[in-house]
């Protein structure tokens, strides 16, 4: 077959577009929390459900969550997984063991990596404190959290957080 | 067929760059607000759609995320298109004609000062031949001003005409962007900014949100004193292809006026979504409508065009003319893609 003949497989046609995104009230006073080191929740007007990150309603009540306030570094391991498959974009060191995690004072899981123990002992109910990065390289991220790690707590009952898995 | 009803709308005021608040913050009061005014309890609306792009938000899943405005819990019916949200409506009417539900929520917003809004649009064309050469929105609406000018069709005078009475218009409208007095005559003294258009052509770059509770027969008729019955709604399309169309004519404009039943009554006002000044006189013509209609009471995107949610508008701000009084009979459109390529056509009656 000659080359005019082949068919056309492929063609690349390269896209950018910029934006300057601004987070909102409600992620701007999480990032600016995150940025001093502490994790900032927004509770629900009406049910007082605690959001974190909060965008600034309750999903539930679709009520504003108004009240900031701050939560602990410490959590309850509530599922998890291990991950072996390379992804685009994702900076880390295969494998790695990505979880929702429910800070306590929180009622929605956060997502965090555990590190500082065999896979195999991640459970469901473990306790987990988060692991920051050195304050001098702290930003607006949430990447300010390098990783969670377990600490010497006993597991939380299954009953106990069952509602957030 | 049900008889279905605009029966609450309501939408943020307009801005050039929304600096404080995500979609979500952006949203909550104007849904709050029109489930309230539309007396049906939030629990009882069977079906919510909304209306928006992730390319206009730069972020993926960005729709997914507003439904925290909306409340879904316990668990809602929820639908979305990458659209403007007339076509939400659309979806949510249809739902409401197969029986599925009595009463739907729409709602739709745009944040178009994120982004390069002109650029952006361009990736809403073909994406093989076209879109690799850049035709930014302003430049594809120019070259549809030249073809309606050469045809015959309208005079740069018209375009400023149009341009001058939707911005006075605005002056009533507290939501409208872009409002004061302008001298068509002085207008046509400015530079084009892409010839034949100059900066009075075009519309501004908005911010906004709007959100419209819909309900049928005897729910609307409960719920509302006055609701606004959607007589008529079509949608039609052409072709991708700029250089396969007249662009100085809109036949799916045409076409969807037909079955919508726009020429079945008279007609009181029109809202018409022509973000460009020239694009009105292509659609009026297109809709078959007198000189005596009053067109874009509120200003029209030429006074406000939050993308994704500036279609939409323009059925909330017809429903608002009839609610109000202001008529009894009103034609509403939203357009879509470049140069007029898809266009909704409603119906409205008091």
């Amino acid at each position: 077959m000659s080359e005019e003949n082949e068919p056309i497989t492929r063609i690349i046609t390269p896209v950018h577009v910029e934006y300057t995104y601004t987070p909102g009230v409600a992620s701007e006073r999480f990032l600016r929390g995150v940025r001093e080191g502490k994790l900032l929740g927004g509770a629900c007007d009406a049910c007082g459900r605690v959001y974190v990150p909060s965008r600034g309603a309750c999903p539930r009540c679709a009520a504003p969550t108004s009240e900031f306030r701050e939560l602990s570094d410490k959590g309850t391991v509530i599922t998890f997984c291990v991950v072996r498959v390379p992804a685009e974009n994702i900076d880390v060191e295969l494998p790695y063991c990505t979880a929702s995690i429910l800070l306590d004072g929180a009622d929605i899981s956060f997502t965090g990596l555990i590190q500082g123990c065999p896979f195999e002992e991640v459970r469901i109910g473990m306790r987990v404190q988060a692991v920051w990065k050195p304050e001098a390289e702290w930003d607006f991220s949430i990447g300010n959290i390098q990783h969670f790690e377990p600490n010497s707590e006993a597991d939380v009952p299954f009953e106990d957080i069952k509602e957030y898995s | 067929m049900r008889d279905v009803a605009v029966i609450a709308y309501a939408q943020t005021p307009n801005v050039r760059t929304e600096r404080t608040r995500n979609e979500v913050e952006m949203l909550m009061p104007i849904i709050d607000e029109v489930v309230q005014k539309s007396g049906v309890p939030r629990q009882e609306i069977g079906f919510t759609c909304s209306g928006s792009s992730d390319y206009i938000a730069g972020q993926c899943f960005s729709f997914v995320m507003a439904v925290d405005a909306v409340g879904a819990w316990p668990p809602i019916m929820e639908s979305h298109v990458e659209m403007d949200g007339a076509w939400a409506l659309y979806e949510a009417w249809i739902k409401i004609q197969c029986g599925e539900v009595d009463s739907a929520l729409v709602f739709s917003f745009g944040r178009s000062s994120m982004g390069e809004t002109a650029e952006t649009l361009t990736l809403q064309t073909d994406p093989y031949t076209m879109a690799p050469l850049g035709p930014d929105a302003i430049s594809m609406a120019a070259l549809q001003a030249r073809s309606g000018l050469d045809a015959g069709v309208f005079s740069e005078r018209d375009m400023a005409e149009v341009a001058a009475r939707s911005r006075r218009d605005a002056l009533s409208n507290p939501e409208a962007q872009l409002a004061g007095e302008f001298d068509p005559e002085a207008l046509l003294k400015s530079p084009y900014l892409v010839s034949p258009l100059r900066a009075h052509d075009c519309p501004p770059i908005s911010d906004g949100a709007a959100a419209m509770v819909i309900a049928a027969d005897d729910t609307a008729r409960n719920a509302c004193d006055k609701p606004v019955w959607i007589r008529g709604i079509d949608h039609r399309l052409e072709t991708h292809q700029l250089g396969s169309r007249d662009l100085a004519r809109s036949p799916s404009t045409a076409l969807a006026g037909e079955k919508a039943g726009v020429g079945q009554g008279k007609v009181d006002i029109a809202e018409l979504h022509a973000p460009f000044s020239h694009q009105e006189l292509i659609l009026k013509q297109a809709l078959g409508l007198d000189d005596d209609v009053r067109i874009n009471p509120s200003g029209g995107a030429l006074a406000a065009n939050p993308i994704m949610s500036a279609g939409l508008a323009r059925i909330g701000e017809a429903s608002r003319q009839i609610a109000g009084g202001a008529a009894q009979r009103a034609v509403a459109h939203a357009t879509s893609g470049p140069c007029l390529q898809q266009n909704l056509v409603c119906v409205l009656e008091g």
